[in-house]
């Protein structure tokens, strides 16, 4: 019961994306398509997972002076790590993201997840907490790819739902990613009836 | 004129924050004043020139000679911070006056996707050193464009009427989708 309450508040109460509002540059850069999307949601899911068990692992370890350098290399080790599997076994997403896997180093939900949560509790309670931040995460770029790509290209996931010649192409480009997020956040204040 | 059309893509067509959507936090975040948003653009021309000279000279000089170019990721983020440090210090002492301007600034930098990003990209593009310093400069002087344009764009968004679920986050968001169309308009699409 215990562990439900971290993986939820990460889903639903803070979502990284449309609450705490983190992480921005995958968020807009990478959500070109539903797929794309959810490939980086999935890579920053399982290195946040891995950083915040080990980080809460070793919390004992690590001295309160220099803790943020070794934050850090532990991420950054990850990423790595990441970067040479992906290249090895999904080289076509690893072609699409380009970039920004290796700037999931400086994603702040990363650090601020070891800092704000791991630094401070269990190895599993991190570990849930990790998990239910990266599907937060990975949910809420899923969702605006599917919006852009629907919009765009007429598709989800690939699926044609109307002819493409239809679509928008603008939110494909770069003004559609920052219009959509906008607009989500915009409805999803709404929903949730800030002020 | 090879070296002009660099500079023009890279401040220009691609945009680092409109294009490529590098650097978006501190671009909604110091975004409120054209003042702030001056003085964080100043730092991060400064920073990001150092860092790519440094970057650059560690991956050709150090990396590739012992082969561990898989290295790349933690050695540069190390040195970004160790810089952003060090360039902290070393202006505290010498510069005061630059301190004063630049100083809230460059702690903020170090997690700024910007710096991190122009230095894997240079390597990506096999640039030289001269290329990629100005490469640099150029993509900064775009994030402070940017940046100042947006700044000023806020600044007289602060005294209009928005509706209540648009206020805050969602009004600048599509306030710089609307800049990133004008900036498309440099590329040409359609």
């Amino acid at each position: 019961m215990n562990y439900i309450k971290p993986f939820v508040n990460g889903l639903i109460k803070e979502n990284p994306t449309f609450v705490l509002m983190l992480g921005m540059c995958p968020t807009l850069g990478t959500t070109t398509s539903a797929l794309n999307g959810m490939g980086m949601g999935l890579a920053t899911m399982a290195v946040l997972i891995c950083t915040n068990t080990l980080i809460s692992a070793l919390k004992k370890l690590i001295p309160d002076a220099v803790r943020i350098p070794c934050y850090i290399v532990v991420i950054a080790a990850f990423v790595t790590i990441l970067e040479m599997f992906m290249k090895a076994y999904v080289p076509a997403i690893y072609a699409t993201l380009g970039l920004f896997i290796p700037l999931i180093v400086v994603n702040c939900i990363v650090l601020g997840r070891a800092e704000a949560f791991a630094a401070k509790n269990n190895p599993f309670a991190s570990f849930m907490d990790g998990l239910g931040i990266g599907l937060g995460f990975t949910c809420a770029l899923t969702i605006i790819g599917a919006v852009r790509e629907f919009l765009g290209t007429g598709c989800i996931f690939g699926t044609t739902v109307f002819p493409e010649r239809f679509g928008i192409l603008i939110f494909v480009l770069a003004p559609g990613a920052f219009l959509t997020l906008g607009y989500l956040i915009a409805i999803i204040n709404k929903i949730r009836g800030v002020k | 004129m090879r070296i002009f059309l660099l500079i023009i893509s890279a401040i220009l067509v691609n945009n680092i924050v409109l294009a490529q959507f590098l650097g978006i936090c501190p671009f909604l975040g110091v975004s409120k004043k054209i003042d702030t948003a001056l003085g964080m653009s100043a730092a991060v021309v400064f920073v990001m020139l150092i860092a790519t000279i440094c970057t650059w000279l560690i991956y050709t000089y150090i990396l590739i000679p012992l082969q561990v170019e898989y290295l790349q990721t933690i050695s540069y983020i190390l040195v970004i911070a160790f810089l952003v440090q060090m360039v902290d210090i070393i202006l505290k002492k010498t510069s005061p006056s630059l301190y004063q301007a630049l100083g809230v600034f460059l702690p903020l930098i170090t997690t700024n996707c910007t710096i991190l990003g122009v230095a894997i990209m240079v390597i990506q593009k096999n640039m030289n050193l001269l290329d990629s310093s100005i490469f640099a400069i150029a993509t900064s002087l775009g994030f402070g464009l940017a940046l100042v344009l947006f700044a000023g764009i806020r600044e007289q968004l602060a005294l209009t009427k928005i509706p209540d679920g648009m206020k805050g986050m969602p009004i600048a968001l599509v306030t710089a989708g609307l800049l990133a169309m004008a900036f498309m308009g440099f590329s040409g699409v359609c």
